[in-house]
């Protein structure tokens, strides 16, 4: 399951972070999780409780998903607009050339730790 | 208990491995492809034809599959070293499990090594797996809108191959528009249709897979080999 990667890769990123700054317990943990990112973030949850047993740092902490909306460009007349209402065609002017500006990506953005 | 703001991607840890795997790889002469696309498009069969065209390379396969073993089987019976990775449930090929799948492999002799990701268009495209080159396969039955759905893989594949070129006859597969299509996401993408089956446009692709390798082994020796990845 593409989600279970996702979740093993967060831990891996926080406990090299963990290691540099001498840190012993991760208790919360800040997502976002983009519109169109091709995660679902309930299935992250679902791993997230799993994966997290099995590292003595992550145990027990919590993961708290912010959604970012997804905004395209449209190159024609300059504006922007909700991807995921108009897709690919700008609702402004018509034009399809138009770019994905934000939105497909996960990223961490904190996390509370001692 | 602090906050600590990161805005890490999570793909970070994965980025690092796939640096380090690349310049192993580098350092080792070796040029690995790691090749995607949907499931049944024709990998095994391409990677077939291009054991069985090219006799006087050594090639190594590394065959990711969720489950079984007969991709390693078809390669194993060519003659050419083949592993099988099982991702046990895991819908791509990350860094971490192509170094130990490079690893398993003891692909001492063997120059060009291909990896067989999971086949899906999605996932694969988001995790670097220490590869030089990408190359993705788009097989004309599944339709010449792909790029249009799955724009990420098409940005970061370097080749494209699309096959089953014999079948064009058959389906509404608009080459030139898909070529359009393409470029239009990926403006330095290399572009070879190509049947396995009848064997038309395997020479172009052929000679383009050994000009990298050739790349890869001058490189070799270069001093600051290790440090950088030779553009391609
Ligand atoms: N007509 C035609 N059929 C092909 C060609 N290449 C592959 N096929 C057929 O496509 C089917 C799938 O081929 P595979 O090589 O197993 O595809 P794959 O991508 O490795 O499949 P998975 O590993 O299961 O994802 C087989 O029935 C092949 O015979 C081709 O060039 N022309
Ligand atoms: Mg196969
Ligand atoms: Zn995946
Ligand atoms: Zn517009």
């Amino acid at each position: 399951m593409h989600e279970l990667g996702i979740v093993f890769h967060i831990i891996k990123t926080i406990e090299d972070v963990a290691a540099e700054q001498n840190l012993t317990r991760v208790s919360k943990v800040v997502l976002e999780v983009g519109e169109v990112s091709a995660v679902i973030p309930e299935y992250l949850q679902d791993c997230w409780q799993w994966a997290c047993r099995r590292s003595p740092l992550m145990n027990g902490s919590v993961l708290q998903n912010e959604i970012i909306p997804a905004v395209t460009y449209c190159e024609s007349c300059g504006k922007t607009y909700e991807t995921v209402k108009h897709a690919k065609v700008c609702p402004h002017c018509g034009s399809e050339q138009t770019y994905l500006l934000e939105g497909n990506g996960v990223q961490i953005r904190e996390i509370e730790a001692e | 208990m602090k906050t600590i703001k990161l805005n890490a991607s999570v793909t970070a840890s994965n980025d690092r491995d796939a640096d380090a795997l690349r310049a192993r790889l580098n350092r080792d002469g070796k040029l690995l492809v790691n090749v995607m696309s949907s499931a049944g498009s024709g990998k095994t069969t391409l990677l077939s034809a291009i054991i069985r065209d090219l006799p006087q390379i050594r090639f190594g396969v590394m065959e990711a599959d969720i489950e079984s073993d007969v991709d390693a089987q078809r390669i194993d019976a060519l003659g050419a070293k083949a592993i099988q990775v099982h991702t046990s449930g895991m819908c791509h090929m990350d860094a971490g499990m192509t170094t130990a799948a490079y690893d398993a492999l003891e692909a001492d002799d063997a120059e060009l090594l291909f990896l067989e990701n999971v086949g899906n268009l999605i996932c694969p495209a988001e995790y670097d797996t220490g590869a030089q080159v990408n190359l993705m396969i788009l097989s004309v039955p599944e339709g010449d809108d792909k790029p249009l759905k799955y724009p990420l893989m098409f940005q970061k594949s370097d080749v494209l191959v699309i096959s089953k070129t014999d079948a064009l006859p058959y389906f509404s597969f608009d080459l030139s528009k898909c070529s359009q299509r393409v470029l239009h996401l990926n403006p330095k993408i290399r572009i070879f249709p190509v049947s396995a089956k009848t064997g038309d446009g395997m020479q172009a692709l052929e000679a383009w897979l050994i000009e990298q390798l050739n790349r890869i082994r001058t490189n070799q020796n270069h001093p600051l080999n290790g440090w950088f990845a030779p553009a391609l």
